[in-house]
């Protein structure tokens, strides 16, 4: 015990300089209760929360679990409500359960005994009125892909699972507007669009299961932002269930529509706490003509940026997206997934991908482009695809990194934004900082839009090497100003962390907005805003 | 010995595209529907490169048949490695109906005129499943064949082809010149990179006519019909093994 509260002491006092950006003293309070807690907590490692788990080792830590709220626990009255208005869609089986207690990682378990799962906005109305007059905690779930522990549960809450309710709506050909509900999955809703003409704003590795209503949830970037912009500019409107039950309809299909404060924007990246989206309105971009894939091998990141600057510059209008990674990436790429190099070994890899509307002219802009790269030696390697087939093999490169790290080991991750000219200097310190407690340090990511993808594996999960890892990068990341969560969000793992980025009136702020709009706290409780708030 | 190796490739819908067949039933749509190599023809042309760089044979040249559009699947090959093209121009109604026969018909004729040592083609193309081209040629040039080859090794006049087939692994050895067909483990065909890619756009794609060929393009085939095939019917769940049982029995199943 005495061992725990040293650590918890050191690990206040570690915290206490946790606000860059203001002047007011922030602290995370980490309180003696925290200590008593239920539950195995080991940082973002291997994390069970289970009220049934009989041995307890309390150990705290900024985002091991916060203790549980005095929310009702389910009875079996409440079962037979729900029973009632979702037959045969009330889960109660264990077996069942499992998967959507555990998150894609499997570093977060919870405890949840009841998985409900609506089709309809009525339905969720009525799920969500029931549970805020009885102060049950609800835990909304889509395709539970995020990678913050945001998407399952921490205690008991009950999961509202959005998967049945995944009907398209209505779409558009003229605008490109598609309507449809929250649990339509991505890349199905890319099938329908592309049997259209059209494609969906967004595009992301986890396309075959991430589910719409959590992608605006979690405001997901992912590969096409560089050329499409982000959910805030794509989305046009929401439906939303309130806390407590109201149906707030801002389905609108419009461009532009100035007509009072944009409601829809604060639940767009809200993660599940300020109410539960139920349909979604998006625009969507024509599918282009004309699709080119390239992958380049560069010497040095600043080469790799003289190419990003060069591509910008002669093939712009048609640049779709830009990521790299490393060469350690490459390495976990052959040996895990047996994914052999497409080009010779280079520091440094490069996936260009350029969209447009007319084969001929793409190609000459990218010839031109090319010819200039390889002259200039700012690139020494890389071949083209335009292809489909090709095109595919060319971008799992980069979309399986996350795949092959799950394989190498215990895997933290962090998803930072930084100014573009550093982000490689935070790999560099990190391998220089960690020297060979770390079995591997990859660095990768959407380049293009300054998001370093930084993750670190060990052979199995270990405490001293996170205490290692943090809070050196979230410092690292403050001193440039940049973001701890460049588009994973907070969810649980890093809700505390929250200050690095955000001065305290902002987060102050965030807490003011949920009171007003969740005031018992049953959304998504224990996830995205920090413990210090509550 | 010459040590030219010609390499057929054809330009099929590529394999990922969902096909779709056309209204009237008489094929599928190809207008503006991705196209590329034909898999397997990208299998031969990586050997074909590989033989060479193994400095076993000097040159290698990249055929294709068809119209306008087939000059970018040579340029690929070319990208791969061939040294140069032959574009044999096949268009319109004389496309449509352009089948095994005529093409071997062609290949053959380009195989003498060039003095070719291996004749190497994929074992078929995915858009016909037709498997006939490479066997047909070596018929009409009355030279020893190696088809379905998964290992090929070049000894002197001869050439070592370890075949699939049916019951496992066959070992021939053929004198040349020969055909060989390429199966899908043969190699892994290699990305083009750039500056092979920068480089192929130098290369020599020849023009030649089919009748320059002396080849009679008319078909004996007539395609009556394309159709889809049935469409996969969803799933149905049941709740006990009786439902089961009752189920298999309502289908004819037992």
């Amino acid at each position: 015990m005495a061992a725990i509260l040293q650590r918890t002491v050191r690990l206040r006092a570690a915290l206490r300089p946790l606000c860059p950006h203001s002047t007011l003293t922030c602290t995370a309070r980490l309180s003696p209760a925290d200590v008593h807690s239920p539950f195995l907590a080991c940082g973002s490692g291997q994390f069970v929360a289970s009220t049934r788990k009989l041995h307890v080792e309390p150990k705290s830590s900024p985002d091991g679990a916060p203790e549980r709220l005095p929310f009702s626990k389910v009875t079996e009255e409440d079962l037979a409500y729900f029973r009632k208005i979702l037959a045969g869609r009330t889960i109660t089986d264990p077996d069942l359960l499992e998967s959507s207690n555990v998150d894609w990682l499997k570093t977060v378990k919870g405890s949840s005994e009841v998985l409900l799962r609506p089709q309809t906005t009525e339905e969720v109305s009525q799920i969500l009125s029931y549970c805020n007059s009885r102060n049950l905690a609800v835990n909304p779930q889509g395709g539970n892909t995020g990678l913050v522990g945001g998407s399952v549960p921490v205690y008991d809450e009950i999961i509202l699972s959005t998967s049945l309710m995944n009907n398209i709506l209505t779409f558009d050909n003229i605008s490109g507007i598609l309507t449809c509900q929250a649990g339509c999955v991505l890349e199905n809703l890319s099938l329908y669009l592309e049997e259209r003409d059209y494609i969906m704003p967004l595009d992301l590795g986890a396309k075959g299961s991430c589910q719409i209503g959590g992608n605006v949830a979690t405001n997901a970037g992912g590969l096409r932002l560089l050329r499409y912009g982000s959910l805030h500019g794509t989305v046009l409107g929401l439906e939303v269930v309130l806390a407590d039950g109201r149906v707030l309809d801002c389905l609108a299909t419009l461009r532009k529509d100035n007509t009072g404060y944009d409601l829809k924007q604060l639940f767009i990246g809200s993660e599940g706490t300020l109410g539960v989206i139920t349909a979604v309105s998006i625009l969507c971009p024509r599918k282009p003509k004309s699709t080119n894939v390239v992958f380049l091998g560069c010497e040095t990141f600043e080469e790799l940026l003289k190419t990003f600057q060069l591509c910008r510059g002669m093939l712009g209008e048609i640049l779709s997206a830009f990521e790299f990674l490393d060469s350690e990436c490459m390495r976990l790429l052959n040996t895990h997934l047996k994914l052999p190099n497409p080009i010779t070994d280079c520091p440094f890899y490069i996936v260009i991908e350029t969209s447009g509307s007319d084969q001929d002219h793409d190609s000459q802009k990218l010839d031109n482009f090319l010819e200039k790269a390889m002259a200039s030696t700012l690139v020494t390697d890389g071949t083209v695809a335009t292809e489909q087939s090709k095109i595919k093999d060319l971008w799992s490169m980069r979309e399986r990194v996350t795949e092959a790290l799950t394989h190498d080991g215990f895997t933290y991750k962090y998803d930072i934004s930084l100014p573009v000219e550093r982000i490689y200097q935070l790999v560099t310190d990190m391998r220089q900082h960690l020297g060979d407690r770390a079995k591997s340090v990859v660095g990768y990511g959407h380049v293009g839009d300054g998001n370093l993808h930084l993750n670190i594996t060990s052979p199995a999960k270990d405490p001293a090497l996170l205490a290692a890892i943090e809070p050196f990068v979230y410092e690292w990341t403050a001193s440039c100003q940049g973001s701890i969560s460049a588009e994973h969000g907070l969810g649980l793992k890093k809700r505390n962390y929250i200050y690095y980025s955000k001065p305290s009136q902002a987060v102050a702020l965030m807490g003011n907005i949920k009171a007003m709009l969740d005031p018992k706290g049953i959304l998504n409780p224990y996830k995205t805003l920090p413990d210090d708030l509550k | 010995m010459s040590g030219r190796v010609l390499v057929g490739v054809k330009r099929v819908i590529d394999y990922a595209v969902k096909i779709r067949v056309k209204p009237d039933n008489s094929g599928v749509v190809t207008d503006g529907v991705k196209h590329s190599m034909n898999p397997f023809c990208e299998i031969a042309v990586e050997e074909a490169v590989k033989l060479k760089e193994k400095k076993l044979i000097k040159e290698v040249v990249a055929v294709s048949c068809g119209p306008q559009q087939s000059q970018e699947t040579i340029r690929t090959a070319l990208a791969m490695g061939a040294d140069r093209g032959i574009h044999v121009e096949v268009a319109g109604k004389d496309y449509e109906t352009l089948g095994p026969l005529q093409v071997s018909k062609i290949m053959a004729a380009l195989a003498k005129k060039e003095d070719a040592q291996l004749l190497i083609l994929g074992k078929q193309a995915i858009d016909d499943d037709c498997n006939q081209t490479g066997q047909m040629t070596a018929a009409l040039l009355d030279w020893p064949q190696g088809t379905f080859a998964s290992e090929v090794s070049l000894d002197g006049d001869k050439v070592k082809v370890v075949r699939e087939i049916d019951g496992g692994l066959e070992t021939i050895k053929i004198s040349t010149p020969a055909v060989l067909t390429a199966d899908l483990r043969l190699n892994t065909p290699r990305y083009a990179t750039l500056p092979n890619i920068m480089k192929a756009k130098k290369k020599k794609i020849a023009n030649v006519k089919p009748a320059d060929l002396g080849v009679d393009l008319t078909s004996r085939l007539e395609v009556l019909k394309v159709e889809e095939p049935p469409q996969r019917e969803a799933g149905v769940k049941v709740e006990t093994v009786e439902d089961l049982v009752g189920k298999l029995k309502e289908t004819g199943r037992i």
